[in-house]
């Protein structure tokens, strides 16, 4: 069985079909994107798997989880970590408070035990620590650690986020345009960052993305939407030659 | 500018960041226990009021300065936990246990009204909350039997195992007991905020969305900071009672409630600092009038609306020009201190932060 399974998804707003019986399933251990013009409906899907839109119609499922079943923050607890296309990070917090943050679905105290900081709680927050010090090894955010989010540049910020979802241990990251912003440096790094993560972590990434470059260096399938709709699913060589592909993002002709 | 080497995890959580710290902590503590000693019992009286507004300050810091959540009702609260304590007591509960027991009542009937309140943000909340204010004068109106209605309550002698605390008479006594309340509830605030659900709470108020997204379940850590925060509130409300010698459907009006958050907000909102900062405040200010008055020679006129006007404008002012309040302002003269002559003007701008897009809600 895949581990993240999508059945005829139907989302509307209004009159408008975000997300149109949408089917897609994500294999264990694999880099999947989805790529799609402005307006394609890709966020959407992010936020059905995150469970902020709950769908008209179809089924989620994940590591054998009916998802619609759950709220929000049980997401989390499956192992789905996510980042945002517009960089929510906790901007009143230092980078690694961020990062514990992102170990809450592993707190294993309660309010009583945290309030008189027993040692159990010390323990927990030395385990929780080393955890993310782990995160910060792996992206390279040493000389931020204490830095307050507030007053870190963009390209920073991005990494953090990444390391926000790393430090949660998940099994499937959702990287909404990781690469959205970063200078042609950065996108290389995060290249590998998603090559290794893969590789050593052995988390699957599903990702939205619009620099081809990137989705086709690192992803093994792509899915294109366009309307929310499925136009396409492949390789990233299959997909970027498609006619229906092509017809969505340049118009009828221009192959 | 001292450098902390860090050899250890333990370093980042301990409570005082080194030896120093820790060393400047427990001379004030010292200090706040010889007060007793120094001052007169009037101004013992006053430092008591400070440290009282400090407790009910924290309470409310920790849900609009760590949870974002802003409450107007808060003197309900603090009336809740006047009320509870005493009528426990007429009922022949001994204090040792009707003044925890007053807490923890307020904490929980905190917590259910935070279940309609969670889905409102804001100016939402913060209107709904008031109404809460206003209701608690006539509820206790009402209640007549228990609560004495417009006649009120007089608190009795404190009695813990025979050990007498008289507020007129031992006031020594009762600072001493506001004193061992305010270090439990300053701990307690401090242990929270390193340990999970400090992190979840300023989560929630930075971002819902993504505080979500990493598994803080949004509206129940709303429901334990509603909680805790009304949970300190109703013992600095019973601690107020007590001070104040005297509670009626007047004693916690809509004002202490803006009062209290204005009192935050000057302090410096999100610091345990912050609350003791506003404390000194709003606990100086009629005396620092008073006395500001008798210096100009007309002490015998009374200005209706004086205060509240000048705490206005010190509330005004502290928007404007600092809005980190005065704890914000300490830790800038701090720094500068530490760097000088090294510190540069812009050091404490930040950059406009980016567009915060397609939210949720």
């Amino acid at each position: 069985m895949s581990l993240l399974e999508i059945k005829n998804a139907t989302l509307k707003f209004g009159g408008v079909t975000a997300v149109d019986n949408l089917s897609f399933s994500v294999e264990e251990g694999e880099v999947y994107a989805i790529v799609g013009p402005n307006g394609a409906g890709k966020s959407t899907v992010f936020n059905l798997i995150s469970r902020f839109y709950d769908p008209f119609a179809g089924s989620i499922h994940f590591d054998g989880h009916d998802l619609l079943k759950s709220p929000p923050e049980r997401v989390a607890d499956f192992g789905i970590a996510r980042t945002f296309q517009n960089i929510e990070l906790f901007d009143n917090a230092s980078v690694l408070q961020n990062l514990l943050v992102g170990r809450h679905r592993h707190r294993q105290t309660n309010m009583l035990q945290e309030m008189l900081f027993t040692p159990k709680a010390r323990r927990e927050e030395i385990a929780h620590r080393e955890a993310v010090e782990e995160v910060i090894d792996f992206l390279d955010l040493q000389p931020y650690r204490n830095k307050l989010i507030a007053g870190l540049p963009y390209g920073v910020r991005k990494v953090v986020e990444l390391a926000r979802a790393l430090a949660s241990g998940p099994k499937m990251l959702l990287l909404d345009e990781p690469a959205s912003g970063l200078s042609v440096e950065e996108t290389q790094d995060l290249r590998w960052w998603i090559d290794d993560i893969r590789k050593q972590m052995g988390i699957t990434v599903l990702m939205v993305e619009h620099d081809m470059g990137l989705v086709s260096g690192v992803c093994d399938r792509v899915l294109a939407l366009a309307d929310g709709a499925k136009l396409a699913e492949g390789t990233p060589a299959e997909v970027q030659s498609n006619p229906a592909v092509i017809e969505a993002y340049l118009g009828v002709g221009a192959a | 500018m001292r450098i902390h080497f860090k050899t250890s995890y333990n370093d980042d959580i301990r409570l005082f960041e080194d030896r120093f710290t820790a060393l400047k902590y427990a001379a004030l503590l010292a200090f706040a226990i010889a007060l007793p000693f120094l001052l007169g019992d009037f101004y013992l009286g006053e430092a008591t009021n400070v440290l009282i507004w400090a407790i009910a300050g924290l309470g409310l810091m920790l849900l609009t300065g760590q949870t974002g959540q802003v409450s107007l009702g808060h003197a309900a609260f603090l009336a809740l936990g006047a009320y509870s304590n005493l009528i426990l007591l007429d009922k022949g509960v001994p204090f040792i246990i009707s003044f925890p027991l007053a807490g923890i009542i307020t904490g929980v009937v905190g917590t259910i009204i935070a279940i309609p309140a969670l889905r409102l943000h804001g100016i939402y909340l913060a209107i709904a909350t008031m109404t809460i204010s206003i209701l608690a004068d006539d509820i206790i109106v009402l209640t007549e039997p228990w609560t004495g209605g417009v006649v009120g309550m007089f608190p009795p002698t404190i009695d813990i195992f025979g050990f007498e605390i008289e507020r007129w008479s031992q006031p020594d006594r009762f600072y001493y007991l506001v004193l061992i309340t305010t270090v439990i509830c300053t701990l307690f605030y401090r242990n929270l905020l390193r340990a999970p659900l400090g992190r979840a709470f300023a989560a929630v108020r930075d971002s819902e969305v993504s505080a979500a997204a990493m598994g803080v379940h949004i509206s129940r850590t709303k429901m334990t900071a509603f909680g805790i925060s009304c949970a300190i509130t109703g013992l600095a409300g019973a601690l107020m009672g007590y001070f104040s010698g005297m509670v009626n459907n007047e004693t916690f009006t809509v004002v202490i409630s803006i009062q209290l958050l204005m009192m935050i907000v000057i302090g410096g909102l999100g610091t345990i600092h912050g609350a003791f900062f506003g404390a000194f405040v709003v606990a100086f200010l009629p005396q620092g009038l008073s006395i500001a008055k008798d210096w100009f020679g007309s002490s015998s006129v009374a200005i209706p609306g004086l205060e509240t006007g000048v705490f206005g404008m010190i509330l005004i002012l502290f928007i404007l020009f600092e809005p980190g309040g005065i704890y914000g302002r300490w830790v800038k003269t701090r720094i500068w201190l530490e760097l000088f002559p090294f510190a540069r003007k812009d050091m404490f701008k930040r950059q406009k932060s980016y567009l915060k897009t397609e939210r949720l809600r």
